[in-house]
């Protein structure tokens, strides 16, 4: 096996997925089986290779130095879940 | 003819001579929508009043004087552009009833240009998918067998076109979920080069691979659709800023001369028999039109979907990060605290093959794993890219089949996602290399279900890829052919 239940476990958490037994147990073996297939890529003598992050090499990109509207508070609060006050409610953090 | 089963190009025509108006294209496309969309399922929302609206609107410019190229023709659009006032779901339960502030760059573009939305499309969430089938909102069905999928992750998009749902849509691209689809379909889809196209207010799946693209009747509408979105938007930094090239000025220009490449490593065992046929038959078609037909190598070709399954969902694990139930989104709350309260929001809200891919990027990009698998691949990306730009030092444009098969049955693949995987082999690399692709069709199956031929061009290439396309349609008669609603 490429990956443990204990690493998938712990992947989870990383993901913030709240995954059941049931989940869990069908991912390790479909997680098994698709990093079994990416081991092909050592295959491959990759050393020297720049690793390419993106098709379009870019400079730092600034963007146009305008002064627009922004979206303003009424609009971007109005998908929240939990508005309080004007802001995005949240649980308690620290007690 | 009926007017659904115009081009864009011909509706172009009737509203300019006065003999259809935008309502009544509206009508029609909205009564098909009607009739056969129980069957298809490719909208996710029908905007009949916001349509209409925009198509009286749309014939009081032009009786006002005011045209520009698209307006009054009704197009749809993939689930997963953000529409001002219009719910945008991404096929996701997580978003529930989002309803974005603002309408994306191509979005507005399109509306600028006097189109009319006649709806969402169905799709697979997040763009996730090769079939269509992992949607909150049910698989949508092929036109030409809806015991077949439509392909994906624009599989709505698709489907749409070829169901005379609308005159043509927009779709996304990070894998093949254009090209793909358009050739399970038997439309013209094209993935522009990385940049071409802007993706503000595109919801992102893996953000240096996804492409906004068109998929049409004919190349010629595809020409006017790619001409009304392209082009450098400041609000993505990632987007080039070239000039549009006027591809209708270009279109007529034929393929004599011209270097087309068969990469051997594309006509590989697995390729189905009718396939590998349409295929043979399009080089023919091609070599009469007066191309000269060169064989070429890919090498890396068969690393591309290892490759490309660390990349996309490495980028995907950290996109999806937004989604955890604070600014928008259904949240599910028990009362344990913020860090649960994200993970059962995400845990409710995302489909199976979202989770999957969350956990493969985030495994890829751990601690102890980044080397491994996220930055080899990076590396084996680069040789990827590279083997494209030796390649167009050679020839004008590529030739490859767009999938091993036509549209293979609903649920045939959904037990084993490799197996899914595998089947965007021809497809991916594309998205690695930031090239641009596009799929239209060359033939039809024993089971009478469509095939397509896929032409790569060179970054920024896409007056080439058109053009070629256009020599092939034009001698062919497969892009007419239309599925028994």
């Amino acid at each position: 096996m490429k990956i443990t239940r204990a690493e998938v476990e712990k992947v989870a958490r990383l993901s913030r997925l709240a995954l059941n037994e049931e989940e869990i147990g069908t991912i390790i073996g479909q997680m098994d089986a698709i990093l079994g297939h990416v081991e092909q890529l050592n295959e491959l003598d990759t050393d020297g290779v720049t690793p390419m992050a993106h098709a379009v090499p870019l400079e730092n990109a600034f963007r146009c130095d305008e002064v627009t509207a922004s979206l303003g508070a009424e609009k971007a609060l109005a998908n929240a879940p939990n508005e309080v006050d004007g802001c995005f409610g949240v649980p308690k953090v620290i007690e | 003819m009926a007017l659904i089963d115009l081009t864009i190009h011909e509706m172009q025509q009737q509203l300019a001579a006065g003999s259809t108006t935008a309502v009544a294209l509206t009508e029609a496309f909205l009564q098909q929508i009607k009739a056969t969309d129980e069957q298809i399922n490719a909208f996710i929302t029908v905007c009949d009043q916001q349509a209409l609206a925009a198509a009286r609107e749309a014939d009081e410019q032009r009786a006002a004087g005011n045209v520009q190229p698209l307006t009054g023709i009704p197009v749809a659009l993939k689930d997963i552009f953000v529409t001002e006032g219009i719910r945008t779901t991404c096929a996701s339960k997580i978003l529930g009833d989002y309803l974005p502030p603002y309408d994306g760059t191509a979005v507005r573009k399109l509306k600028e240009q006097g189109a009319v939305i006649v709806g969402k499309l169905n799709m697979d969430e997040f763009a996730m998918g090769s079939s269509n089938e992992n949607s909150a909102f049910g698989a949508v069905r092929n036109p030409w067998n809806t015991d077949c999928v439509p392909g994906g992750s624009s599989g709505g998009s698709a489907a749409c076109v070829s169901a005379r749902q609308s005159a043509a849509t927009l779709g996304t691209d990070t894998g093949g979920s254009i090209r793909q689809p358009a050739s399970h379909c038997g439309v013209v889809g094209l993935k522009p080069s990385y940049g071409r196209v802007s993706r503000y207010g595109v919801i992102a799946y893996a953000s240096s691979l996804d492409q906004v693209g068109p998929l049409t009747r004919d190349v010629r509408d595809c020409a006017i659709m790619l001409g009304a979105v392209a082009g450098y938007d400041c609000a993505d930094s990632t987007s080039v800023d070239l000039p549009v090239p006027d591809y209708l000025a270009t279109l007529e220009q034929g393929v004599a001369g011209k270097k087309i490449g068969l990469p051997k490593e594309y006509f590989i065992d697995g390729l189905d028999d009718d396939v590998k046929q349409a295929i043979d038959a399009s080089v023919a078609k091609y070599k009469e039109l007066g191309a000269e037909i060169v064989e070429i190598s890919l090498p890396h070709t068969k690393y591309a979907v290892a490759c490309y399954y660390v990349v996309a969902t490495a980028e995907a694990s950290s996109n999806l990060a937004r989604f955890d139930g604070v600014r928008y989104c259904q949240r599910v709350d028990e009362g344990t605290g913020l860090a649960d309260m994200y993970s059962q929001t995400r845990a409710a809200g995302f489909g199976d093959e979202v989770k999957r891919r969350i956990m493969l990027g985030t495994y890829a990009l751990s601690s102890g794993y980044y080397d491994a698998y996220y930055i080899k691949a990076q590396k084996v990306r680069a040789l990827i890219q590279q083997d494209f730009t030796k390649a167009f030092e050679q020839v004008d444009c590529i030739l490859t089949p767009v999938a091993p098969t036509a549209a293979f049955g609903l649920g045939d693949k959904t037990s084993d996602p490799l197996q899914m995987y595998l089947s965007d082999i021809f497809t991916l690399s594309a998205n690695l290399a930031g090239i641009c692709g596009m799929s239209l069709p060359c033939g039809i199956s024993q089971k009478g279900l469509p095939i397509g031929v896929q032409l790569l061009a060179k970054a920024f290439g896409e007056a080439e890829l058109l053009q070629t396309a256009y020599a092939f349609e034009q001698a062919t008669d497969w892009h007419s052919q239309q599925p028994e609603l």
